[in-house]
């Protein structure tokens, strides 16, 4: 019966705050009242696609990566280059990026998941500025340090994603795609291996799962989602630069993953959401105070609730649901 | 290239190594005694430069008080890192521990920023500017200050470990801490001194780096990655060789801009810096996975 108790009310709330969360989406870029946070809508459903590739990987399969914000920006200036400079059809150069963010994820995945932990953690970090050193330098390919705009937008037939609300429609439509993706992966015996892994290495290993192989899968998907944010960002923004592609920016995106609570796809979303929301509407009126904050909330986060802000607070919703519940049912 | 020009960028490449060995050191005193990276070693470089500008500039204290200062406030925010993020996090996995000291040096290099000053500031030189010649390379007195100082941390640490009590219960803990605990080592209060040290350490390297350098409050990344690779290179164990690692980093990076020449480039110096890390880490990474079970 405890079994039974708790799934309904799992189910009934986690479909109310669905239902509640789609119906929000809806209304925000078409009410006059809310519409001037469809910007901010539209970055968090971008970066939470990047979040979302940190948490399948930090969360679930335990490999920490600070090198997420590599191929978010490997897509950006792919798609930026291709279909401005070479005038390539956006969409194409979206489909490129993530085949190119991919098999790159691909064939670094397999040195580096040699290493663990902070061998991993370092290697990653580097991999980060080695690839925002590139974006810097390589004046005429990416502009440099200024970049490059006039970017053109994204269309199908006559439908062109050059409003605000038609872009965040488009974006959150592949940001929900890669939620319910996740969501369905997770679940699947690729789910169950990559937890797994984070169980035990040594365990995982002995019931027959290939260690670098569902690593290096997961690494994968996490570069082609980050990847096809980045192609997202540009042709929303029709501008881009390195500077959302260095190492603050991969804090940033850890920052958003533990706040979610690393192992939750919906966490992700949330922890982005948060995280955005802090600092566009309270912390960039202060300067650096940014950064001081990120780093308050990872120290604090990890010390007080290492599973995650999202999943901590779920869990204690969910035992005093169950408390009460089992107060209420007669014995 | 003349032998002049040449020694030039090795003068250039060995003192910038040694400013890596600093901070590589740092890396393997808490690795070694604690098991943990400290992602927020090179921070306590920055605070070094940092503090012992802002005390001699806004404080007008005089330069050898400063040094003092700056590395002893240094020590203590590494202590105060120990006790209030790393102790207090019970239980706490790897992914976590690297997730704090992340936190830890992103928030301390916001405070910098918003307290004292986003600009490079330098600190000035401990003995004059007036520079020596030697075969055709001119040699800045700082620079003897910063090879100096590396070599001297450098031994006076491989003193310390090998041949006092105090360093051998350290050296204990790094080998079991369990066993260590047996023999009625606390091998909580030697991982404080182990942090204390560590960022001292890092301190000093800043302290001595600054006038020749400049530092900022974004100094610390790079400082913290290249002192890593320095470090990595001895396995995180021996101190000699996270010295020799770090000359290595700083020479690799100075020829980079010497050849000035495809991929060897000034702009990209880093970036060879760090693919260097990337290759040595995967080269290394049996035996340093192995290193990390043990511990």
């Amino acid at each position: 019966m405890r079994f039974g108790v708790r799934a309904l009310y799992q189910n009934k709330w986690a479909i109310l705050a669905f239902a509640a969360m789609l119906a929000l989406l809806i209304v925000v870029p078409l009410s006059p009242v809310l519409d001037k946070y469809t910007m901010l809508l539209t970055f968090i459903a971008i970066n939470a696609m990047v979040t979302l590739g940190l948490c399948l990987l930090m969360g679930y399969t335990g490999q920490v990566s600070l090198g997420q914000t590599a191929f978010y920006g490997i897509g950006a200036y792919i798609s930026a280059i291709l279909s401005k400079t070479y005038g390539v059809n956006p969409w194409l150069a979206m489909l490129i990026a993530a085949a190119a963010a991919g098999l790159f994820a691909y064939l670094i995945g397999f040195p580096i998941f040699r290493l663990r932990g902070n061998y991993l953690a370092m290697a990653t970090l580097g991999l980060v500025l080695v690839v925002y050193t590139l974006f810097r330098e390589l004046g005429s390919l990416t502009g440099g340090p200024d970049g490059m705009s006039g970017i053109p937008h994204l269309s199908i037939g006559g439908l062109h994603f050059n409003t605000p609300a038609t872009r965040y429609f488009l974006v959150w439509s592949f940001c929900l795609a890669a939620l319910v993706l996740s969501q369905n992966i997770i679940r699947s015996r690729t789910g169950r291996a990559l937890r797994a892994i984070h169980g035990s290495e040594a365990a995982a290993q002995s019931v027959g799962i290939d260690l670098s192989r569902y690593k290096v899968k997961i690494f994968v998907l996490s570069a082609v989602y980050a990847s096809i944010a980045g192609s997202l960002f540009v042709h929303t923004l029709r501008f881009v630069n390195p500077q959302p592609f260095g190492f603050l920016a991969s804090v940033m995106i850890v920052t958003m993953a533990v706040v979610g609570g690393l192992a939750s796809i919906w966490g992700a979303l949330f922890g982005t959401a948060v995280v955005r929301i802090l600092s566009n509407e309270v912390l960039l009126r202060f300067g650096s105070l940014d950064i001081i904050v990120y780093g308050l909330i990872l120290m604090v986060v990890m010390i007080f609730v290492p599973q995650g802000l999202f999943v901590g607070l779920r869990d204690t919703f969910q035992r005093w649901r169950l408390k009460r519940a089992r107060q209420e049912a007669p014995t | 290239m003349e032998t002049g020009q040449f020694l030039q960028y090795l003068v250039t490449g060995v003192t910038m190594g040694s400013i890596y060995a600093l901070v590589g050191l740092g890396f393997t005193i808490i690795f070694s005694v604690t098991g943990i990276i400290n992602f927020a070693q090179g921070e306590f470089v920055m605070l070094g430069g940092m503090l012992s500008f802002i005390l001699f500039d806004s404080f007008g204290l005089p330069m050898g008080l400063t040094v003092v200062l700056s590395i002893a406030a240094a020590a203590l925010l590494g202590i105060l890192l120990y006790l209030l993020g790393i102790r207090s996090a019970r239980k706490a996995s790897p992914v976590s521990l690297i997730v704090i000291t992340i936190g830890a040096s992103i928030f301390v290099r916001g405070v910098a920023a918003e307290i004292w000053t986003k600009d490079p500031v330098r600190p000035p030189y401990f003995t004059g500017s007036e520079s020596l010649s030697w075969a055709g390379a001119y040699i800045q007195p700082q620079v003897l200050w910063i090879i100096g100082t590396a070599l001297v941390a450098m031994i006076v640490l491989h003193v310390f470990f090998s041949y006092t009590t105090l360093g051998k219960a350290l050296r204990a803990c790094a080998i079991s801490r369990q066993a260590a605990g047996l023999v009625g080592i606390d091998a909580r209060a030697m991982a404080l001194i182990a942090f204390g040290l560590a960022a001292g350490l890092g301190a000093i390297g800043g302290v001595v780096m600054a006038p020749h350098t400049t530092v900022s409050y974004e100094s610390g990344v790079m400082l913290g990655l290249k002192g890593f690779v320095a470090a990595a290179i001895g396995g995180f164990k021996s101190h000699t060789t996270a010295f020799f690692g770090g000359l290595l980093v700083g020479i690799i990076e100075a020829l980079t801009v010497a050849i000035n020449w495809g991929p060897f480039r000034s702009e990209y110096a880093d970036a060879v810096a760090l693919i260097a890390l990337l290759v040595i880490l995967v080269i290394r990474s049996r035996s340093l996975s192995a290193g990390e079970r043990a511990s």
